[in-house]
């Protein structure tokens, strides 16, 4: 059973009426409810869905993009809050670091149209490279920040978002978490709504940044704050369910619920604006309460604010600073804290669990790139994207990843530091290539560095779920659009070795691989072959292992293709291996890689003076 | 005896839980969704959470479906799972802590879609990286287990793809949900030109449940083990003649485990002996004969 290709029209569902609907999805139809006319977005687990979603929504209503990065979308977002209009731009918590040059500034300058900027936090680093807590970005911006506990308050928060954006002068956060963005509950949805569109205005003191201006915006923030903190003090965006007063829980966002799963009748303030915090509930909470304990995911933000004031509540001393939390997780904290007795007998058996790490697909163009990398026993600075699971058994290929688009100066800098004796690689994907690795190419061509940087083009942006990007010309919307030349790009900026190799033609990946390595300066490699999965799922006729010939090397399950596993034949107590035809999709890497010939496409089986000669080697 | 769960949603103040866990790609998400699109339709508040991101790269996933009058958290808390699917026998194992002591139904696909991860040792003899545990073993420890060969059932059937709907079948007997909201919904959510076989295996799923908790002989029953260790494998030992080495580097370039170096004197040595699985290559490769591997007598072994 696979679900059907059409969807139906968003715009088409019933309003009045609950309908299932993923956070992402809420927050795409909040946007659109609230009369968004521009959205932008870099694709990121777990938001790219929002951006996905909001492609769904006629043309006519909103201009929505997929941009190079979470800065420029962010930019264009503003750009259409300054043209009067309400604006999005949707990221995860480390895109917000990249757009964070933007944010910093826009909240001096304010918004013009609704300005909301939606950030989706991963605690427990589901697919991340850490887990920052963006509310702590807000107090940082000094913009407010709205925190979600379900899908229906991802739709209601987003639209509030732009109430309180354009009533308060002010870019507004919606922070989800991976849990929201990723689970599906009741929503009611409503008709959209058109603002008028305002003018431009032209207003030079608010809108251009120079000292003269910030100086006088500044004060104006905090004031601005202020104002909100007061004004929002009364908001239903926060709740009070009052239960004994012997306890009293103050939390926020996912952490709500695991509270009201284990302990339903307690008495709860629930934050939907956890910055700034509602001072005078709070203290009125307090006062009710024997004992106050604060529940939050990730940094004691609320808890640590609240202590500022001299008033006492507990929190982090029982529940993890670190992690995501979980109905089970909370039950732990709160039986430690004392409020829940041990359960006796609370889980089901165990058995000793299979080690399945999430692996590169059946026929990925990257297992051969990185295959040849890992037999030249270079460095290699890695970067963003599916291939930095090739930092794991068997390809072991990667040195270090840091974040979007550090791979090439990660290698200027292991190379200017002049210690290290190995050849220096940089490996990047297309769209984490076009996300933020340019300017790092050209700084290692202006600084002279001698490193080779391997373009890994498989056309798509695949880590986050095949999303198009300029390499790919085509937009959001699936429309053609300028495709970016990679080959031109790099030679204007300054790089004079180029070379472009299929990913699956093993020989020549090696001895070009060997070649940019032995260039002095900068040296680009781009390996092509597109994505098996996306936008096409590929699927070639699958090869054949004829057990008769397989000697049991292992040498092409050094590919970690999935595709491949053992038999239940031996060849001098090693495996003989074999294909999962419903898996291979007939690359034909692995026979390339098979010093005996005994992988064969499935046809030439039993035809021997077919049989195509082995020609790669065990690398 | 039935082991239907009772279904009322007034009364209903815990929420049902049924925990759906499997591979990437098996339709572990379409599952949860018809599940939850039919609960939804009879009137119950539904909370239905997964983790996307690593999945399709053949990660684990998961998706918790939970229903009743009220439901709080998304995620099912561990030990509570009144149901656990699993379309892929290690990934039941897996989730089995979920499962609620002394009344959670685990329903299994015996499937095993092994990791490359498994296949990993080049021990020789090696075992195979699988969990080892069978569905005897499960039935030791919970209360009801069943273990169905879906998706041979499925493919039998005419598409191996509908192994989820089968098992959806099996879900269908823990529920007491009419058939008649089961069909419609999964009417509504497979492929039209896929409706008759879904609806066909769904079937499959109830009566093969119904006729094991009969005692009935049921088909699709039938687990196959796994491959044994190998005890008469044959240790080598690798020679390498230096005076007939010109360090032409193949041996060290095709060696799969990559144990072989050219030492300064450019001459190829076995650098990690301890990685070298005998397995040929180089000594067959080798241009000038001066690689040899030879058995070692088990007694000289020891």
């Amino acid at each position: 059973m696979s679900s059907k290709a059409e969807q139906v029209s968003p715009t088409a569902i019933k309003t009045g009426i609950t309908h299932q609907m993923t956070g992402n999805e809420a927050i795409a139809r909040g946007a659109w409810e609230a009369g968004v006319k521009v959205a932008a977005a870099y694709p990121g687990t777990p938001s790219t869905e929002i951006m996905e979603n909001m492609a769904h929504y006629p043309v006519g209503d909103v201009h929505a993009q997929w941009s190079t990065n979470e800065k420029v979308a962010l930019d264009v977002a503003i750009g259409a809050s300054f043209a009067g209009v309400r604006a999005i731009s949707m990221m995860k918590h480390v895109g917000l670091n990249v757009a964070s040059d933007a944010l910093m500034s826009q909240s001096y300058i304010g918004v013009h149209g609704g300005l909301v900027i939606i950030v989706c936090d991963d605690p427990g680093i589901h697919s991340s490279q850490n887990e920052q807590d963006t509310r702590l970005f807000g107090r940082f911006a000094q913009v407010p920040v709205l925190e979600p506990s379900d899908a229906q308050e991802a739709l209601d928060f987003t639209k509030a978002a732009f109430d309180i954006s354009e009533r308060f002068d002010t870019p507004v956060i919606v922070r989800s978490t991976t849990r929201i963005s990723h689970t599906r509950s009741s929503v009611l949805v409503s008709e959209r709504i058109t603002p008028e569109d305002k003018p431009f205005n032209a207003e030079v003191s608010k809108n251009v940044m120079v000292p003269g201006h910030a100086r006088v915006r500044h004060p104006m923030v905090i004031d601005r704050l202020e104002r909100l903190a007061e004004e929002l003090e009364t908001s239903d965006l926060n709740r009070v369910e009052m239960g004994s007063s012997k306890l009293g829980i103050i939390t926020s966002s996912m952490s709500y619920v695991y509270v009201k799963e284990n302990l339903p009748e307690v008495s709860v303030l629930k934050l939907g604006l956890s910055f700034p915090l509602p001072k005078k509930l709070i203290q009125d909470f307090c006062a009710k309460h024997d004992r106050v304990i604060v529940v939050e995911e990730l940094e004691p933000v609320i808890e640590n604010e609240i202590k500022t004031w001299g008033l006492k509540v507990e929190g982090k001393e029982f529940f993890p600073r670190t992690g995501e939390l979980s109905p089970e997780q909370v039950r732990i904290s709160f039986e430690q804290a004392g409020v829940l007795e041990p359960e006796a007998d609370a889980l089901g058996p165990q058995f000793e669990p299979l080690i399945r790490p999430p692996v590169l697909c059946a026929g990925c163009p990257h297992a051969m790139s990185y295959t040849a990398i890992r037999s030249l026993d270079v460095r290699v600075a890695g970067d963003i994207g599916c291939y930095t699971l090739a930092v794991g058994d068997p390809l072991t290929a990667i040195d270090t990843t840091v974040a979007m688009g550090s791979s090439i100066a990660n290698a200027t800098g292991m190379y200017l530091a002049g210690s290290e004796k190995k050849p220096i690689v940089a490996t990047i994907g297309d769209s984490t290539f076009i996300h933020s690795g340019i300017p790092p190419l050209i700084d290692a061509v202006y600084n002279q560095a001698n490193i080779t940087v391997i373009l890994l083009d498989n056309h798509i942006t695949a880590m986050t779920g095949g999303q198009e990007n300029p390499g790919t010309g085509k937009t959001l919307r699936g429309e053609q659009t300028h495709q970016v030349n990679f080959e031109e790009m790099i030679r204007a900026c300054g790089v004079e070795w180029i070379e472009r190799v299929d990913s699956y033609d093993a020989g020549s990946m090696l001895h070009t691989m060997r070649e940019a390595i032995a260039y002095r300066g900068v040296s680009v490699l781009i390996a092509d072959r597109p994505c098996v999965l996306d936008p096409v799922k590929i699927k070639g006729p699958a090869m054949t292992v004829d057990p008769k010939d397989c000697n049991a090397c292992q040498g092409c399950m050094n590919l970690g293709c999935p595709a491949l596993i053992w038999s239940d034949e031996w060849f001098e107590g090693r495996h003989i291996v074999k294909i999962d035809p419903s898996a291979c999709i007939g690359c034909s890497v692995c026979a390339q890689f098979c010093p005996t010939g005994a992988i064969q496409p499935t046809v030439n089986l039993g035809q021997t003076a077919a049989k195509a000669k082995p020609c790669g080697g065990g690398v | 005896m039935t082991n239907a769960i009772k279904l009322n949603p007034e009364k209903m103040k815990e929420p049902i839980n049924v925990l759906i866990v499997g591979v990437g790609g098996q339709g572990v998400i379409m599952v949860s969704k018809v599940l939850a699109q039919i609960c939804q339709n009879l009137g119950y508040q539904v909370k239905q959470s997964e983790v996307h991101g690593m999945a399709k790269r053949g990660g684990v996933v998961f998706s918790h479906v939970r229903f009743g009058a009220e439901v709080w958290s998304p995620t099912i808390p561990m030990g509570k799972a009144d149901v656990l699917i699993a379309l892929e026998w290690a990934e039941g194992l897996r989730w089995m802590s979920y499962l609620r002591p002394g009344s959670g139904i685990f329903i299994a696909d015996t499937k095993r879609i092994v990791p490359p991860f498994a296949c990993r040792s080049r021990v020789l003899g090696a075992d195979i990286g699988y969990s080892k545990n069978t569905p005897d073993d499960v039935r030791e420890k919970v209360a009801e287990a069943f273990a169905i060969d879906a998706t041979e059932m499925a493919t039998k059937a005419g598409n191996e793809r509908a192994a989820n709907t089968l098992l959806l079948g099996a879900l269908s007997t823990t529920l007491t949900i009419p058939d008649k909201a089961w069909k419609e919904v999964i009417t509504q959510m497979v492929p039209p030109k896929t409706v008759e076989v879904n609806l066909k295996v769904f079937d499959q799923g109830q009566k093969w449940i119904k006729g094991s908790r009969k005692g009935e002989p049921v088909e699709g029953a039938a687990f196959v083990p796994l491959v044994q260790p190998e005890e008469n494998a044959v240790r080598t030992h690798l020679e390498i003649t230096a005076e007939w080495c010109k360090g032409c580097d193949i041996c060290v370039k095709m060696c799969p485990e990559r144990c072989l170096v050219l030492n300064k004197d450019q001459v190829a040595e076995l650098a990690e002996p301890e990685k070298c699985t005998g397995c040929h290559i180089c000594e067959w490769l080798c241009p000038d004969f001066a690689i040899s591997l030879n058995p070692i007598q088990q007694e000289a072994a020891e």
